[in-house]
């Protein structure tokens, strides 16, 4: 029966497999110094911004592909990519403005962005290929001093703000995505949250690949200046296609003194076919820094979709008493291979932080979860609880964990539990009893089993991640 | 000329871990025959091979994975002797070592640095019969048959410096043979000594076969004699056959100049059973590498560990289990204290291959730091194919537990002896692992004394005094 149910789980659709005429403007494909000016040129960027791409890009021409992953990438030609698109009509002023085929894109995706200006409050800055279209609620959100805007924007407006902590999080060196990511980063979302203000809504992005062949070079920044607070929500949807996608972005957080900073991302990239064919591959470093005392960073994520995987959200403890909190909720169906996790780096005093991990493996697919628990000498009393929970629902998926703990203070207390084990037939018998199929029960024992991570999700999108849990898996299991 | 220079300079730390290695080929090109002269023929057929595999691997570094927590730079520096000629050694190993476990009654025998020690006590190690226990070299030409079948089975394969380094190097090892369905009536006991006047290196290549049905206890103690500085790099092969039953014990006191590497295979067939207990009481840098391959249905694996160290003591346990067949359990335990400036590390991969259902696998690694400057890196690591498994592992790294000292003392313990009750409770669970009573005993009493800081010292040992 099992294998039955299996088979439907393996052909459930990308439901969100469409593509969108909009007109891009795309440069030729490869990579040179040349497009990296042509970049800067394009977005009409100050003097000082190309000399970080081309600092970015000479470093990244001496760095090698990371193969340590439990991933098996395909070779990657980065000549062969095109590494800008925006689209080509102007930014529009208001939502009668955008692309009528824009629009339509987000009916389908079921988050009509009238629909979320008024039922969720949320403001959401829309990036379609790799230039911000559309931004809500800026108005309001300015009068409070906060500034939520494109990356290029900030450039321009904020010149300061972005050049003081701009790679301070994510060095420019720091690994071979990041720096091409830095040499040929096409948008992204700024944030800014000034001293003791309290943001009053959910900032939120979506992220779309839509052009063909474009990777998609995102860089977000988050500041959460003294006693400030944010939550900020990321998800996106990708369209069907043949070939594979590249992603490589960065999310660099800094949270001051007292600031708290809350990230949730639902992500949900194509997977690629039932064969393994196509899909995006999805090469992110996302790290947050806890630069002054009681600061607070959390991380919430929920991976669903993707080719590759390859996403350690990080948190630099360095001010006293921090805290820093990573949950997350991976599934991997098909052909899927996923190595996620986190870093917590403990460096200032009494700092905590708490990873919660959670692999649901399915298909042929590779789930792993690696991290890095690491103490420092002069971290007194700093304490980090891990679990890393894996669910295995096919004999052809692997399950994999590696968890690093480092430890160099004696007052410190680190614990890492990690199970694995395979879905349970006695709560599936005990729901088929009760007239609910194995289908549904397995969607609900899989809620169930990720519940304590979609429970740290904001309401809007913890229904999202519950339909998208169902949907990777759909038809499965038994 | 200037670019000459710059580039010279550049290239300095590779140049540098290029000579470490390159004396050794050296020495082996220039020795290779006498190596083999003094050898024998089953340890040289594949010795050139090994050799090729160490020079294009060289020695590990902490840039490997696997020896991610194992940094061998410092020591394999040292000008180390290696007796090629194997010039035998003046000592009475009998004379020396006196400290032996009250009771044990074990079949003693002794290796000193890499050179088996003839027995000159037929009657105290009357083995039952068809148990072989010797030297691979005069086994090789006694029964060359048993070789044949099993040795370098498990370790040519390995993609590991320090074995292709043994492999080439490595002229003579401790060899043991129960046929089957033999129990042996007492356990064997396996002393490693180093002597010698002169900075020294050892390399030996041991091989343990169990047949079908038999069941044997193997305590392996290593001890250093003189002040200088040893080196011993040793492997061990173990075939564990169906049903049958084999204890390892490995128990370290050796001095802080010595660097001990050591790499423990096993491999297990249907139904079989094994404990290996490794404990490390005293040492200078010491490298365990433990691999364990369940290669038939129904094995259970009992893998232990423990480690006190204090100073400069640096131990790294890499441990390996790999479940290749269905219905297999294991269980892993290490346990940790660490004090001044040591350093610990601990790896325990576990790998269940694809068709290795109804697996369960248990691993736990606990560790307790008492100083400031003490450090614990820990990488549990499980890697799961197969789904219908059950699999855990837990680790966690903390101080001693300041409520139940707050306990003891309010109830007129002094804190010394709250602190030493706990570190005892701590680590007892391993020694509790250890099924020679007689052994056991003496385990506790050592792990008291090291704990309470007087280094294991016992009456009447030459070694200690």
């Amino acid at each position: 029966m099992s294998e039955v149910l299996l088979d439907q789980v393996t052909q459930a659709d990308y439901k969100y497999g469409f593509t969108t005429d909009i007109e891009t403007d795309i440069i030729p494909i490869g990579l040179s110094e040349d497009v990296v000016r042509l970049i800067s040129a394009k977005k009409k960027e100050p003097e000082w911004m190309l000399e970080f791409r081309l600092k970015a890009y000479r470093h990244w021409l001496t760095m090698k592909i990371p193969t340590w992953a439990q991933l098996d990438i395909p070779d990657i030609d980065f000549q062969s990519i095109a590494y800008y698109a925006a689209p080509r009509k102007n930014a529009p002023q208001n939502l009668d403005e955008v692309d009528p085929e824009l629009l339509k894109t987000f009916d389908k995706l079921g988050i009509s962005m009238e629909e979320q200006k008024m039922l969720s409050g949320v403001a959401v800055d829309v990036v379609m290929d790799s230039i911000s279209v559309k931004t809500t609620f800026k108005d309001s959100l300015a009068e409070m001093g906060i500034i939520f805007c494109s990356f290029s924007e900030a450039v321009e407006h904020h010149p300061d703000l972005v050049q003081k902590y701009m790679s301070s999080v994510v060095p420019v060196s720091d690994n071979f995505f990041a720096t091409l990511n830095s040499a040929v980063f096409s948008d992204g979302s700024f944030v800014y949250i000034p001293k003791g203000i309290r943001c009053p809504m959910e900032l939120s992005t979506y992220f779309r690949i839509n052009a063909i062949n474009t990777g998609q070079f995102e860089r977000t920044l988050i500041i959460a200046d003294e006693d400030s607070y944010v939550s900020y929500l990321e998800g996106c949807t990708a369209p069907m296609r043949d070939e594979n996608q590249l992603h490589a972005a960065i999310v660099e957080i800094v949270a001051l003194k007292n600031a708290e900073v809350k990230y949730s991302t639902v992500q949900n990239w194509y997977p690629g076919d039932k064969t393994g064919k196509g899909g995006v591959y999805n090469f992110v470093t996302k790290r947050g820094i806890c630069k002054g005392d009681s600061s607070r960073i959390s991380w919430t994520q929920v991976e669903t979709g993707s080719a590759i995987t390859w996403k350690y959200p990080s948190c630099i403890l360095l001010g006293d008493n921090s805290s820093a909190e990573f949950y997350s909720v991976a599934v991997t169906n098909h052909h899927q291979q996923a190595d996620t996790g986190t870093k917590m780096l403990h460096i200032g005093k009494n700092t905590t932080s708490h990873i919660l991990s959670k692999g649901i493996s399915a298909g042929f697919s590779q789930n792993s979860y690696r991290g890095l628990v690491r103490i420092n000498p002069k971290a007194d009393n700093a304490r980090n609880f891990s679990q890393c929970d894996s669910l295995l629902l096919s004999d052809k998926c692997g399950a994999h964990t590696f968890p690093y703990m480092e430890v160099s203070n004696e007052s410190a207390i680190v614990e890492h539990e990690a199970t694995t084990s395979k879905i349970n037939e006695d709560q599936i018998f005990y729901c088929n009893q009760r007239g609910i199929s194995t289908e549904d029960a397995v969607g609900l024992i899989v809620n169930g089993y990720a519940k304590e991570v979609l429970n740290k999700l904001p309401m809007e999108f913890a229904v999202e991640a519950q339909k998208l849990l169902q949907i990777t898996l759909e038809g499965s299991v038994g | 000329m200037k670019n000459n220079e710059i580039s010279t300079l550049n290239a300095a730390p590779t140049v540098r871990q290029e000579t470490l290695e390159q004396q050794y080929i050296d020495l082996y090109k220039e020795q290779r025959e006498s190596i083999k002269k003094h050898s024998s023929a089953v340890m040289n057929t594949s010795r050139d091979e090994s050799f090729a595999r160490f020079e294009a691997l060289g020695f590990p570094t902490s840039a490997l994975e696997n020896y991610k927590y194992t940094d061998l730079r410092e020591t394999l520096s040292v000008d180390y002797g290696l007796n090629i000629n194997r010039i035998s050694v003046p000592i009475n190993p009998y004379e020396v070592f006196k400290c032996d476990v009250p009771g044990i009654h074990s079949y003693l025998y002794f290796v000193v640095n890499d050179a088996f020690y003839p027995v000159n006590d037929p009657v105290h190690n009357k083995l039952p019969e068809g148990v072989i226990i010797g030297s691979v070299k005069d086994v090789a030409a006694s029964h060359p048959e048993l070789l044949r079948d099993y040795f370098g089975k498990l370790s040519t394969a390995k993609n590991d410096g320090l074995v292709a380094f043994n492999g080439a190097f490595a002229q003579d090892g401790f060899f043991m043979y129960v046929p089957k369905n033999v129990v042996m009536d007492r356990p064997v006991q396996l002393v490693n000594i180093m002597r010698s006047d002169v900075d020294t290196m050892a390399n030996s290549h041991n091989l343990i076969v169990i047949e079908e049905g038999s069941k044997a206890q193997l305590l392996v103690c290593d001890h250093t004699v003189d002040e200088v500085r040893f080196l011993s790099n040793r492997v061990t092969e173990v075939f564990v056959g169906e049903n049958a039953t084999y204890e390892h014990y490995k128990l370290e006191n050796v001095h802080t100049k010595t660097t001990n590497l050591s790499t423990l295979l096993i491999d297990q067939r249907k139904s079989s059973n094994v404990l290996a207990n490794v404990i490390t009481l005293h040492n200078g840098i010491t490298r365990n590498t433990i691999e364990i391959d369940l290669d038939g249905e129904g094995c259970d694996t009992l893998l232990c560990g423990m480690v006190i160290a204090d100073k400069k003591q640096e131990v790294d346990n890499f441990t390996s289990i790999i479940h290749n067949k269905p219905n297999c359990n294991s269980r892993e335990l290490f346990k940790y204290v660490l004090d001044d400036m040591s350093k610990g590390g601990f790896t325990g991969k576990l790998l269940v291959a694809k068709d290795a259902q109804k697996t369960a696998a248990f691993q736990t690694n606990r560790n307790i730091l008492l100083s400031k400057t003490a450090k614990m890196r820990t990488k549990p690591q499980l890697e799961i194919w197969a789904d219908d498994v059950k699999c855990s592992h837990g680790a966690t790294i903390g101080s001693l537990d300041e409520s139940a000292k707050f306990y003891m003392q309010s109830r007129g313990i002094s804190e010394k002896e709250a602190r030493l009750l706990l570190m005892f409770a701590f680590t007892n669970d391993v020694i509790e692992n250890i099924r020679i009573p007689a052994l056991q005993d003496r385990m506790k009493l050592l792990v008291e004394k090291r704990l309470r800081g007087e280094l294991s010292k016992c009456e009447g040992c030459v070694i200690c005094q």
